[in-house]
């Protein structure tokens, strides 16, 4: 059971980032003839992946974690959004891994969407 | 976060290059980079200042009174706290899975 680092573990493989338009093409056919290039998209867009699930996550947990805004960030507040972060990539990876199983006990995706 | 972004945003690529001369790649990525900063500053600016409003104003009134100013300031910092909480978490986690695979 293990988490491909750096993916948003939605499960999607294309690159599909959150739709803020800084998703750059799976690198067929872009830049194909400049691998440095092509290397230059990939890396930005495993970096603009991470950004966003920062983003995403920070404005999550904020939710739960913050109440008053004070004059620093207390240490439970703190402990608060550390564990939000690894309680939010645990239930990314239980939805993959149970979709996964889910896909496997029944005989087709589909069929088991129309029930 | 850095100051004095935006100031070439939008701007075209390969003005550079000389007359009729083939686009540079390094520039290109270069002004790439300043625009995924810019973006994501964006995003981060109006994340907080979501976040911030929801905190700081009750019944919105005729003014941002004192009070609500310093709310607001004290939220925009804490905000990026846990930004940076969260950003080094993530971090930590993702080095954590690489370790295990």
């Amino acid at each position: 059971r293990s988490w491909r680092g750096g993916g948003t573990g939605t499960g999607t493989r294309s690159g599909a980032g959150s739709g803020t338009g800084m998703d750059a093409a799976s690198g067929a056919g872009l830049g194909g003839a400049d691998p440095q290039l092509q290397r230059f998209i990939e890396v930005e867009t495993q970096k603009q992946r991470f950004q966003q699930l920062v983003h995403q996550m920070t404005e999550l947990c904020w939710e739960k974690c913050m109440d008053k805004p004070g004059p620093k960030l207390d240490s439970r507040a703190e402990t608060c959004f550390m564990n939000c972060v690894e309680r939010f990539i645990d239930t990314s990876q239980f939805i993959l891994n149970r979709l996964e199983q889910t896909q496997k006990s029944k005989s087709s995706f589909s069929e088991s969407l129309s029930d | 976060m850095e100051s004095g972004f935006g100031s070439d945003f939008g701007t075209d690529f390969g003005s550079g290059g000389g007359g009729g001369g083939k686009l540079d790649p390094g520039l290109i990525m270069e002004q790439v980079k300043v625009q995924i900063a810019v973006a994501n500053a964006q995003e981060l600016l109006q994340r907080m200042t979501d976040k911030c409003f929801r905190k700081c104003i009750g019944k919105p009134g005729g003014a941002l009174d004192n009070s609500e100013q310093k709310c607001i300031a004290m939220c925009m910092d804490r905000y990026m706290d846990a930004w940076n909480t969260v950003s080094r978490a993530y971090n930590s986690r993702l080095q954590r899975e690489r370790a295990n695979m």
